[in-house]
């Protein structure tokens, strides 16, 4: 059963074409991400659903109801965190974490469990008496991630959760969300963190105001159609000026300490051997990989799969 | 200019009995790009305010640029540059507005100010941005706008906290490309981070964990003695769990 419908939704402000017609459908249950770069439309989408914002064209609804129509009814059923959310800054953590469980009316009983898994999570409860205006930038996101996960809503909408948090708690927070959703909560969450793409049960790739490609990520990674190499163990800076002037390459990127580098077809040994010999790069390491979202979301950025 | 660029002994800072930066020390020489990784909360953002001389230590020693940040945080603000957390723009002014504001705020004459801001303007991209207002455009962009403001005045040493949190994975190559190119010109970065990838671009990366030193070399080292592939795992591997600290101080 589909849960959330969006179907051929528009929406211009100025001369910015937000959104340009994006039809998508989450089934209930589902962990639906929209990955993207910033100003592709993925907040607007979000606001539209949540009912804060009126498209101009299309149509958008949740559980059944019309966002334009129904407007308490989704908002009753509907959690929702936006970008930059803001706690209050002159109440301490343990007391903005009451605030929102009074807000949404979560029962007595329910909340030891929940603070302590939250707590697990953000590692905040030894600064419980802290004054949120007090805490670190990523402290600060992860309390309002807290207050926001506070309650089970049916449809959880989060926008750019993980802005700013360190590593380890990402890890953490996207446990949550997958204990969240095994308890039947839909949940659409956008992220600018291509690792994060993989844990959703189905992603979409926005691209100025349009979707680029929708499915699993096995399925978005599996459509990807050049084969992708890693290359380490030489200076890489060179090495991208190298292999820059070879027809066979397709795109190189810069991952961290290694080169990933796309063709058409697999290069033969000699081949790699070869550039090796002819580039001066004799500790020249190469591996064929399979392509992350990452790889997928940059070509599509460098007009490569177009 | 020193070769030193930035020296700290001890560099204490305390909130109440709270110990945000526990005796930090450190050397950071011309032209590097030093990386300043740790857990949310681990002391990096109270560290850097200390040496742009925002904020004052509780204790220990600390030299940016060859003053002194007790004495002379004047001085120390014309050579360094600043972006913080947040991006320090006006998102209710429009990009030129924004970049009149920081040239002032750097002393900078009217006629350099153009001059510069043209320059900018020129090579963030923003020519058709420059009357827009700052909060209609794509974050990528504010971040390197951000970047050229915090820099009108030409500093030396430029500290980046967490300048690409929120960029999509192009827009952050990008500005590590311009990174790049500012340390080979001789400036010296110091820069945090969350994106473990990001931290194999620095020459060295130290890594703080409650407000204590507990890492710092060069990535291949640090991958090298914590045997691990990648950075992601190092860090995973150093910040573990429990707050060190015992909870009467926090
Ligand atoms: N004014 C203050 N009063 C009390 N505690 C403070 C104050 N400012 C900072 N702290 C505390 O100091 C610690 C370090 O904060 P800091 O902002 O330096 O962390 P950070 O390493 O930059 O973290 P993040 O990755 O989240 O940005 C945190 O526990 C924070 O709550
Ligand atoms: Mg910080």
């Amino acid at each position: 059963m589909h849960h959330l419908i969006v179907d051929n939704v528009a929406k211009t402000y100025g001369e910015t074409r937000a959104l340009k017609g994006v039809s998508l459908a989450v089934e209930k249950g589902e962990l639906f991400g929209l990955i993207g770069p910033d100003g592709a439309g993925k907040t607007t989408l979000l606001r539209s659903i949540c009912t804060l914002l009126v498209p101009d064209s299309g149509s958008i609804t949740v559980a059944g109801l019309d966002i334009s129509r129904d407007v308490p009814a989704i908002r009753a059923i509907l959690g929702y965190m936006p970008q930059r959310f803001s706690l209050y800054q002159d109440l301490s953590v343990a007391q903005n974490l009451r605030f929102f469980a009074d807000l949404f009316q979560v029962p007595k009983h329910e909340r030891p469990e929940r603070l302590a898994r939250l707590y697990h999570f953000s590692r905040l409860e030894p600064f419980k008496s802290r004054l949120a205006g007090n805490l670190s930038g990523g402290m600060k996101q992860k309390l309002a991630l807290s207050c926001a996960l506070i309650h089970t809503p049916e449809i959880l909408v989060l926008d750019e959760p993980t802005f700013g948090v360190d590593p380890v708690s990402r890890q953490e927070f996207w446990e949550i969300l997958h204990q969240i959703r095994a308890g039947g909560t839909t949940i659409v969450v956008s992220t600018a963190y291509m690792d994060e793409a993989d844990q959703c049960d189905r992603i979409a790739l926005f691209f100025e105001g349009e979707i680029a490609a929708m499915g699993s990520p096995a399925a978005v990674k599996g459509a990807f159609p050049y084969r992708v190499y890693r290359l380490s163990g030489t200076a890489l800076q060179d090495l991208k000026t190298f292999l820059e002037g070879q027809p066979e390459v397709r795109g190189i990127q810069l991952f961290g300490d290694a080169l990933h580098v796309s063709f058409s077809e697999k290069p033969s040994p000699e081949t790699w051997r070869e550039w090796a010999r002819r580039g001066g790069f004799p500790g020249l390491r190469w591996e064929e990989i399979s392509p992350s979202i990452e790889d997928v979301f940059l070509a599509h950025m460098a007009g490569e799969t177009a | 200019m020193n070769e030193i660029a930035v020296q700290t002994q001890n560099l204490t800072r305390r909130f109440g009995k709270f110990t945000a930066v526990d005796r930090l020390t450190i050397t950071v020489s011309r032209g590097e790009i030093f990386g300043f990784l740790g857990a949310n909360g681990a002391g990096k953002t109270t560290a850097i305010r200390m040496l742009c001389g925002l904020l004052l230590p509780s204790e220990g020693e600390a030299t940016v640029a060859g003053f002194d940040v007790y004495k002379s945080s004047e001085a120390i603000k014309k050579n360094i540059g600043y972006m913080s957390q947040r991006f320090s723009l006006y998102d209710d002014l429009t990009i030129s507005e924004n970049i009149d504001f920081f040239g002032g705020v750097y002393g900078l004459s009217p006629a350099l100010i153009e001059e510069r801001k043209e320059a900018l303007i020129e090579q963030v991209g923003l020519g058709d941005f420059r009357k827009r207002l700052t909060r209609d455009l794509p974050l990528g962009f504010k971040q390197r706008l951000a970047l050229g403001s915090a820099m009108l005045h030409d500093p030396p040493i430029i500290f980046l906290d967490e300048p690409t949190s929120g960029v999509d994975p192009r827009a952050r190559r990008e500005f590590w490309s311009i990174i790049n190119e500012l340390a080979a010109a001789g400036k010296t970065v110091f820069v945090t981070t969350h994106f473990m990838d990001e931290a194999e671009y620095c020459h060295r990366v130290s890594i703080m964990r409650a407000g204590k030193l507990i890492a710092l070399d060069s990535p291949g080292k640090l991958k090298e003695s914590y045997g691990r592939n990648n950075m992601q795992d190092v860090f995973v591997a150093l910040v573990n769990d429990e707050d060190p600290r015992p909870e009467e101080q926090l």
